[in-house]
Formats: structure tokens, C-alpha cells, sequence
């Protein structure tokens, strides 16, 4: 089978499930294509599964009520080998990539990393990933049976929904207690669309000059356009926003329809984490500013006379 | 006896080069090649632990072609004891690097293990996991700060939606980012001392592995840019000009 470990938050399957399930239907390997929703109180993620897989594998546990790697790299692993899955697929979200692996250890298995395209044929998987900061392609094919595969958020197309339900089954688990003791969380809880899963992002850079300024232009900007926050290392450092906001080698991978980038200079650190925007758009004073390069429209000017004007043009 | 500290690194293209394709595979032989910044920060966080613990001993790992050994020179002038490089010409995928390093951190003795939290070669963010599984033990990746007493190592680290503040009994694998800590550099004296520092070689097939992923090719990917670049002295005029640009030719807003 394909095993699929279900994205969700707040009751609801996250968009990266959808597309997960895409790439299974793709795949071109045999088999059911099988969710698993790992959780506590997930019932509700268990229905809205049941329209996209074959069948559906629920582990509606205490223990699983907020995520470990650990605990989440045991759960996948002993499921996809009581259920002989030949390829497991797992969200290329923070914490997918970061349990991933640990299930390909346990299964003794290749794992093929954020990948953005994949095939099975002639008895192999292959499949394409980025590399060198997002500026190559890789194409690699698994030298086994059974692979574990991570899915590049916005690579593949959503899956949609099928009118008949598929069955849930009820799955028990034997998992390790977590070893890292969780002394407090933060989540940011954003009224926004998710970062990922936005159609616009508008961002910032050091160039907006402080976080009033900030939150003034981006926020009023992004409101405007129903669009997600993002952020530059730069400001996330400086404390004018929250880490979760950070696009980058080192925060998101966005791949919206359009991204403004407001006073952003365009490291590759930076460009890594959104070169692949359908359009983008960048204000900058310096003309010379590397993200012109990758801009499809561009303005030389200063970020606090454009955009008040944008925002006035769009109300 | 004091702490036993791991730091895996990785060579990199320095970020400012551009990358090349000779036979479809990524050809680095005329690039400027570094140790990678994102490894840099767990060697400090390292020698931090060094300094207030002087029995601390600091380990450098490379696994990677010969060429690495002068990315594990520069690990010393900024401070590491010693560097071991496993030696190898095949690419090699990241389960694999890692249970070498597994096995070194073994033989070593290692009690805490540092690596990049996505380094700019492979861009894989499977490394620290895929040490810390096969050695058993856990992991914290993406930490924004770390504070180590006796053998409980506190801090914080990013998670999907926010952050967390951790405590975990070593031993444990690290995986840093900027903004952890400020690297230092390499002295001149340390540079000096560093050329007298042990550098041990292992050849990689004494670990009887071999890759589980084949590296078909490499392409650059180019994506075209429109590239219309417009003045903006006058800031209500260009901001009309980009209202209409997204309206009209672009049908992303409506
Ligand atoms: C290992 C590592 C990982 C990293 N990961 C990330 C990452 O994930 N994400 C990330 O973003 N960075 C990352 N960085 C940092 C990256 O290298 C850059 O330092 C950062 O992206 C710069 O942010 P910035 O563009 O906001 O600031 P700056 O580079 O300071 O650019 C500010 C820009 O604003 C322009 N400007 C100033 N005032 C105005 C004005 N009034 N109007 C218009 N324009 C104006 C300036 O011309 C300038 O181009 C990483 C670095 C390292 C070493
Ligand atoms: N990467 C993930 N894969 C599967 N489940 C997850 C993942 N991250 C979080 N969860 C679980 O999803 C549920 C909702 O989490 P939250 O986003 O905190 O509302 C919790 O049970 C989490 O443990």
C-alpha cells in the first residue's frame, strides 16, 4: 500500500494532505492509498480523510495529542510495516522533515527528500528535488523496494474529493515515551491564510525601517489582498516579527501565484525559500538590489511612499 | 573526563558563487568552496561548551571527497581538537552519510552532536534526524538558543507554527541555524596551530555501505522573469502602473 500520514491542524486536513494524495494517485504503483491520521480528538480529520483514500487508518490517541518525532517516527514506522507499505509519504512541512528520516531508518528504507515530482516505472522510484538553495534540480532514483518520501509543499496539485467514503479503521500503538521534555509552547495562531498555503504573500524586508512601519504596509497591504505575512531573516531577528513568518533556507518554502516583496534585498538564503513564485514583485530603492533579477515587476522607489499609495489604490 | 562533542560539517559552494553543470552533475572544481555557515553555528555553540568546560573535547566530521579536508582546516583554526574525514568519491544520500557519522560518533564516544539544520549542498534537513535514529537517541532541530548544565541541555527551538522551549539529558543530536549564536573566526595563531592538529582519514568503504539513492542528473532551473522594472520617484504614479499590472495582465487580484 501507500501509506499517507495525514497534515492537519485545527480539525481540518491541511492543504499538503491534498497534495499528497495527488502524488499518490500518480504515482503509477500498485496498491491502496491509505491515510493514516495520527492525533488526539481527530475524529472530524478522520471524515474529511475518508473522501480522499481508500481506506483510512485512525490512531485517536492521548499520547498522540501534541507531536514528538520520536513518537510520530514509531507510530508511521509500525504502521507501514504491519501494512506492508511500500511507499510512505509524509508532509514536507517542519516536522515532517524532521521524522522522515527516523522512519527511513527504521524501515531500512531510501528517503527521497521535499520532492517535487515522482514516478514508479521499471520496478524503481525516481524522483526530483531541489538543491544547492533551491537553484538545481536532482533527479534520483531509490535503490530499494520501499521508500520513504517527504512532498515539497505546492509542488503537486490538490487532490479532490471523492463522493463515496472510504472505510476508518481504528489502529493501536505501542510508542516510546518522549525523551525531550516540552518546558512551554508558543504557537502563533494567525486569523490569516496559512503562510503555505496562500495564493498571495506580501513580505518584508529591514527596508521597511521598523516593526511599526511594518506592520503598518505589510499587514495593510496583505489585508487588502487577503494574503499571508512573510518576513526576512533580518526582521525576524530583529524581533519586529515571529519566527513562523520567516520565508528562507531557514523558515518556508512559499510557491504562491504572487509574492510582493517589500524592502527586501534577495539573498539566496531569502530566494530559496520563494524562487519559485509564479510572479514576483519587488519595491526597492536600490536599483542594484539582487531581487530585481527574479522580479517580474519591479520599482526602484522608497517602500513608504509606493505602498501607502497601492493600499489606497486597492481599498 | 569532560564532554566528547560532535560537530559534523559539510563543504559548500560559497553563497555568493554561481552554481555549474559539466555531465549533469553539479561541477564545484572552480568554485570558491567553504565550510557551510549553518554547520558553523553548532561548531561554536561547541567551543562555548569548551571554554566554561576545558576537559571538553571538540571533534570535527566530514564525510565527503578529499577536497572536504579544507573545510575540516578551517573547523580547526576556528577552534575543533581534532577532525576525522571519511573519505569517499561516490555522492552519497543523507540516511547513508548519516549512519557513518553514527558509527563515528560511536567509536568516538561521543555525548552531543552537532549539524546544520539544512545545509546548502543538499538542502536536506534529514541529517541531525537520521544520526540521532540510528544512534537512538533524541533530537532537537532549529534551536534558537541552548544552555547546557552538567548533562541537561535547555533552550528553544522553531517548530511548524511557532516555538518551543526544550530540556533534554544529553545525549542528544543538535541541528543549529543563524541567528543561534555568533561564530567566531579563526585566529592567525589558531590558523597556525591548526596545521599541527590531527586530521585522521577513514576510507568510507570500511563501512561496508553504499548509497541508497542513484544521483541521476542535475539541472539548473531557470525560471523566466518578466524583469519590468520601473522608476518610482513618483510613488502614487507607479503605484497606479502596478495596481493596473496585477489587475490586467496578471488576473491574480481582482
Ligand atoms: C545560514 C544562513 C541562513 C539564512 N536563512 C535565511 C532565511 O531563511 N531567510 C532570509 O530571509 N534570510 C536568511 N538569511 C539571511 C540573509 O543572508 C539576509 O541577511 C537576509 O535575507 C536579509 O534580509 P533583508 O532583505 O530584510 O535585509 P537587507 O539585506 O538589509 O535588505 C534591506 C533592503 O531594503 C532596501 N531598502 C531600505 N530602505 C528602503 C526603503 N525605504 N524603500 C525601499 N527599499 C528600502 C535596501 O535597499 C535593501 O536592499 C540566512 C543567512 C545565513 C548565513
Ligand atoms: N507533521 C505532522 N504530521 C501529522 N500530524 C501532525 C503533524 N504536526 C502536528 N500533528 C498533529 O496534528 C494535530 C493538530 O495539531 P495543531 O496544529 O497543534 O492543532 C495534533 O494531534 C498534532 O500532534
Amino acid at each position: 500500500m501507500i501509506l499517507i500520514v495525514a497534515e492537519h491542524s485545527n480539525g481540518k486536513l491541511n492543504k499538503s494532505t491534498y497534495e499528497m494524495t495527488q502524488a499518490a494517485r500518480d504515482l503509477g504503483r500498485e496498491g491502496p492509498i491509505t491515510l493514516l491520521v495520527l492525533g488526539s480528538g481527530v475524529a472530524p480529520v478522520a471524515t474529511q480523510a475518508a473522501l480522499l483514500a481508500d481506506q483510512v487508518l485512525v490512531a485517536d490517541l492521548p499520547a498522540l495529542s501534541a507531536y514528538d518525532p520520536e513518537v510520530w517516527a514509531q507510530a508511521v514506522a509500525q504502521i507501514a510495516r504491519e501494512g506492508e507499505a511500500h511507499t510512505v509519504l509524509i508532509g514536507g512541512s517542519r516536522s515532517g522533515r524532521e521524522y522522515s528520516p527516523r522512519v527511513a531508518v527504521k524501515l531500512d528504507a531510501p528517503l527521497m527528500e521535499a520532492v517535487i515530482s515522482m514516478k514508479f516505472a521499471d520496478d524503481t522510484t525516481v524522483a526530483e528535488h531541489y538543491t544547492l538553495l533551491a537553484r538545481v534540480v536532482e533527479r534520483v532514483e531509490a535503490q530499494a523496494p520501499t521508500v520513504v518520501v517527504s512532498i515539497h509543499p505546492g509542488a503537486f496539485p490538490p487532490a479532490s474529493a471523492r463522493p463515496q467514503a472510504a472505510e476508518q479503521y481504528d489502529v493501536d500503538l505501542d510508542l516510546p515515551a518522549p525523551r525531550v521534555v516540552v518546558t512551554e509552547r508558543n504557537t502563533i495562531k494567525s486569523k490569516r491564510v496559512a503562510l503555505q498555503d496562500a495564493d498571495v504573500v506580501v513580505a518584508g524586508g529591514r527596508g521597511l525601517g521598523s516593526a511599526e512601519v511594518y506592520a503598518q504596509l505589510v499587514e495593510g497591504l496583505a489585508d487588502q489582498l487577503g494574503a499571508a505575512v512573510g518576513a526576512t531573516r533580518a526582521v525576524v531577528d530583529a524581533g519586529w516579527r515571529p519566527y513562523s513568518e520567516q520565508v528562507g533556507q531557514t523558515g518556508k518554502t512559499v510557491q504562491p501565484k504572487l509574492y510582493l516583496a517589500l524592502g527586501i534585498s534577495g539573498a539566496v538564503q531569502h530566494l530559496s525559500g520563494m524562487n519559485k513564485s509564479r510572479l514576483v514583485v519587488a519595491i526597492n530603492r536600490d536599483q542594484e538590489a539582487p531581487i530585481f533579477k527574479i522580479a517580474d515587476y519591479g520599482i526602484v522607489g522608497d517602500v513608504k511612499e509606493i505602498v501607502p499609495a497601492i493600499i489606497e489604490k486597492l481599498k | 573526563m569532560g564532554l566528547r562533542i560532535l560537530s559534523v560539517i559539510r563543504q559548500v559552494l560559497d553563497a555568493e558563487e554561481s552554481v555549474r553543470i559539466k555531465d549533469g552533475m553539479v561541477d564545484p572544481s572552480s568554485s570558491k568552496l567553504v565550510l557551510d555557515t549553518m554547520d558553523e553555528y553548532g561548531l561554536e555553540e561547541a567551543l562555548r561548551i569548551r571554554d566554561a568546560q576545558p576537559e571538553t573535547e571538540v571533534v570535527a566530521l566530514a564525510v565527503g571527497p578529499a577536497r572536504c579536508e579544507e573545510a575540516l582546516r578551517t573547523a580547526l583554526a576556528i577552534g575543533a581538537d581534532r577532525a576525522i574525514l571519511v573519505e569517499t568519491f561516490e555522492p552519497l544520500d543523507v540516511i547513508t552519510v548519516g549512519n557513518v557519522a553514527a558509527q563515528v560518533a560511536r567509536k568516538e564516544q561521543s555525548d552531543l552532536i552537532f549539524c546544520g539544520g539544512q545545509e546548502a549542498d543538499w538542502d536536506s534537513q534529514a541529517f541531525g534526524a537520521a544520526i540521532a535514529e540510528y544512534l537512538n537517541w533524541p533530537q532537537l532541530t532549529w534551536t534558537t538558543a541552548l544552555n547546557l548544565e552538567g548533562r541537561t541541555l535547555t533552550g528553544t527551538h522553531d517548530i511548524d507554527e511557532g516555538t518551543e522551549s526544550f530540556s533534554v539529558e544529553l545525549p542528544a543530536v543538535i541541528t543549529t541555524q543563524q541567528g543561534l549564536c555568533e561564530p567566531r573566526y579563526p585566529t592567525l595563531p589558531n590558523i597556525m596551530k591548526a596545521r599541527k592538529k590531527e586530521l585522521r582519514r577513514e576510507s568510507f568503504e570500511s563501512f561496508g555501505l553504499h548509497s541508497r539513492l542513484k544521483f541521476i542528473r542535475s539541472e539548473i532551473q531557470v525560471k523566466e522573469r518578466m524583469r519590468r522594472i520601473v522608476d518610482g520617484k513618483d510613488g502614487s504614479a507607479a503605484a497606479q502602473q502596478l495596481v493596473e499590472f496585477l489587475r490586467n495582465e496578471t488576473r491574480v487580484i481582482g
